[in-house]
């Protein structure tokens, strides 16, 4: 039996009957990152004690015969924007370079609780800003499945490390496609819930109307039952929905047949990639055959999306990121003078280019004689795009697109060039506006053996609708 | 160019950034091929549009309740020590670049 490449269920099942232990699943995976990740780069931390002290606790239980819970036992990852206690949490920046944080973020706590050892926090750009994992203050993440290839980004350690099976599955977080993107890259599972969904609460805030957590799995399944174990009211995030969270997990067998999908025409215009169309109209025919109707759909605000997206999130990135002033948890320049040096010089050195370039951008965008050209003007178009979706959704269940435009592209591609790099995002930023569920399954390879993603957008809080069609999808190609 | 070197100087004092010479420079050739890129927007008519800042006053909330009476399951009793009691002292401060052990230290605040 190989440890390192279980599902989450098939995980549980062995440790429940003792085939192996918690311990011995756990060290076969830190003994995979030792070989692995030295050309990788996934980890940016581990935590290794943690990670053993849960394995143990799960072990007693599985010897006691207890039923493990859902995650029991199941080695996972948690990208570096969610806190944890007591173990280092950067966010990939030098100015959290030493944070050691002193509570646990809902979403991993609640993994936790449903039995998951945490075996480290996965590498990602900085503050969770970039679409290839190139703007981490640590090191770059490579794509496993080809060394040259960035693993898209933000949550690109997060992406990694499940296709190179270091983890069984991990949490990243999305707020322009920074969870869908990478596991297209890196041909894994990756699913952005419904705004409101899981708790932000832990989540170190880049964009807070923007942020979601997520999981980063093997199959679609196993995105359902993480899905499952984190969803839900937290009275610590007023944002997160009072509304009852529905057994995903059963929902994802439920027949496709009969269901309409929308494909709207704006996913497929001009920079996408040849090779992605032809796997993305393969994936819709063969959806057609499972006998889903699809439907044209129109979405014309589309191609607005993404200057309405580094609009809205930079300006929100520009208030949230005001506070690492060097006082509390943050980097502090040696040798300052006065106050008002200390703020300017530690924020400097602290954040990387793309960081500082992003709050000029939304500083700008937020300062007097600006607000309403760019900001309110963005807040206005996203009102329209939001209206597109209510529009489509009168129409069909769920939507279907390409994930990303192109395939993998090489390290350093894009990485003097902010907007060719945001045109990476261009079909997921819709969706975060939005605040709809969105999932990114493999959906073929390129010529070059490059992973390509399916996209598959739903209502608000109907994850249950895009988690079947994505595991229809998966269960027949 | 609409960013010039003084804008951009100016943005970057508002926000607390002491960028150097060649980052300046950068700065103004990136927020303009950034702006330029946005403007596209101007194409939309906006004028008769509702802004919307975040989109859970629409979703996941009984809409038929007017207001801010739909986030009423998000308000909760007043509790003094808060939901999540108080960090101790040392752990406030145990991440603080400066301190004495009861107060965060940063440079003096007022010149004379």
């Amino acid at each position: 039996m190989e440890l390192t490449s279980l599902t989450i269920d098939a995980a549980r099942s062995v440790v429940q009957e003792r085939r192996t232990s918690a311990l011995a699943l756990a060290e076969a995976h830190y003994a995979r990152i030792q070989k692995e990740d030295g050309q990788v780069g996934a980890f940016l931390t581990l935590s290794k004690e943690r990670a053993l002290e849960q394995a143990d606790r799960i072990d007693r239980m599985a010897a006691e015969g207890k039923p493990l819970p859902a995650l029991g036992g199941v080695p996972v990852g948690i990208k570096d924007v969610m806190v944890t206690r007591g173990v280092r949490t950067t966010a990939g920046s030098r100015i959290l370079a030493n944070y050691i944080p002193f509570y646990d973020c809902t979403a991993v706590a609640r993994m936790e609780a449903a039995g998951a050892v945490v075996l480290g926090k996965m590498n990602c750009d900085e503050f969770a800003m970039g679409s290839s994992n190139e703007n981490s203050a640590f090191h770059p993440v490579r794509n496993p499945r080809d060394l040259t290839r960035v693993p898209g980004g933000s949550s690109g350690g997060a992406a990694a490390a499940v296709a190179a099976d270091m983890a069984v599955v991990t949490l990243g977080s999305d707020t322009g496609g920074s969870i869908r993107q990478p596991a297209s890259f890196c041909g894994v599972v990756g699913l952005m819930p419904t705004y409101g969904r899981v708790s932000r609460y832990g989540l170190i805030a880049f964009a807070s109307s923007l942020d979601h957590i997520g999981p980063l799995a093997k199959t679609v399944k196993d995105a359902a039952i993480v899905l499952r174990s984190i969803a839900g009211r937290d009275p610590m995030d007023p944002t997160s929905a009072d509304l009852p969270v529905p057994d995903y997990v059963a929902e994802v067998d439920k027949p496709v047949r009969g269901l309409k999908l929308g494909v709207a025409k704006e996913y497929f215009g001009e920079g996408l990639d040849d090779e992605v169309r032809q796997a993305v109209e393969t994936a819709i025919d063969n959806l057609k055959h499972l006998g889903c109707e699809i439907v044209p759909v129109s979405l014309p605000h589309t191609p607005y999306a993404t200057p309405t997206y580094y609009l809205v999130a930079t300006a929100e990135a520009s208030s949230n990121l005001a506070r690492y002033d060097g006082v509390r948890y943050s980097y502090r320049a040696p040798g300052v003078k006065s106050l008002s040096e200390m703020y300017r010089r530690s924020r400097d050195e602290g954040f990387g280019t793309e960081v500082k370039r992003r709050i000029m951008l939304g500083t700008y965008a937020l300062s007097a004689g600006y607000y309403d050209a760019y900001y309110l003007k963005a807040q206005k178009v996203r009102t329209l795009l939001v209206r597109d979706f209510e529009e489509a959704f009168t129409k069909v269940d769920a939507i279907v697109t390409p994930t990303s435009p192109t395939a993998a592209f090489r390290l350093g591609e894009k990485s003097n060039d902010p907007v060719a790099m945001y045109l990476a995002d261009v079909y997921t930023v819709t969706a975060d506006l939005a605040g709809i569920p969105g999932i990114s399954v493999p959906c073929g390879k390129t010529k070059e053996k490059l992973p390509i993603g399916l996209q598959i957008l739903g209502r608000h809080f109907d994850e249950a609708t895009v988690l079947r069609v994505a595991h229809a999808y998966e269960q027949a190609s | 160019m609409k960013v010039t070197e003084k804008d951009v100087a100016y943005v970057a004092g508002l926000a607390n950034l002491e960028l150097t010479q060649e980052e300046q420079a950068g700065m103004v050739r990136d927020l303009n091929s950034i702006l330029h890129y946005v403007e596209r927007l101007n194409e939309l008519d906006t004028s008769n549009v509702a802004p919307m800042a975040q989109v859970s006053d629409r979703y996941g909330v009984d809409g038929s309740k007017p207001g801010t009476e739909r986030f009423s399951y998000a308000s909760r009793e007043d509790i003094p020590e808060g939901l999540r009691k108080s960090l101790a002292r040392e752990e406030a401060l145990a991440n603080a670049p400066d301190s004495d052990g009861v107060f965060f230290k940063v440079p003096k605040v007022i010149e004379r």
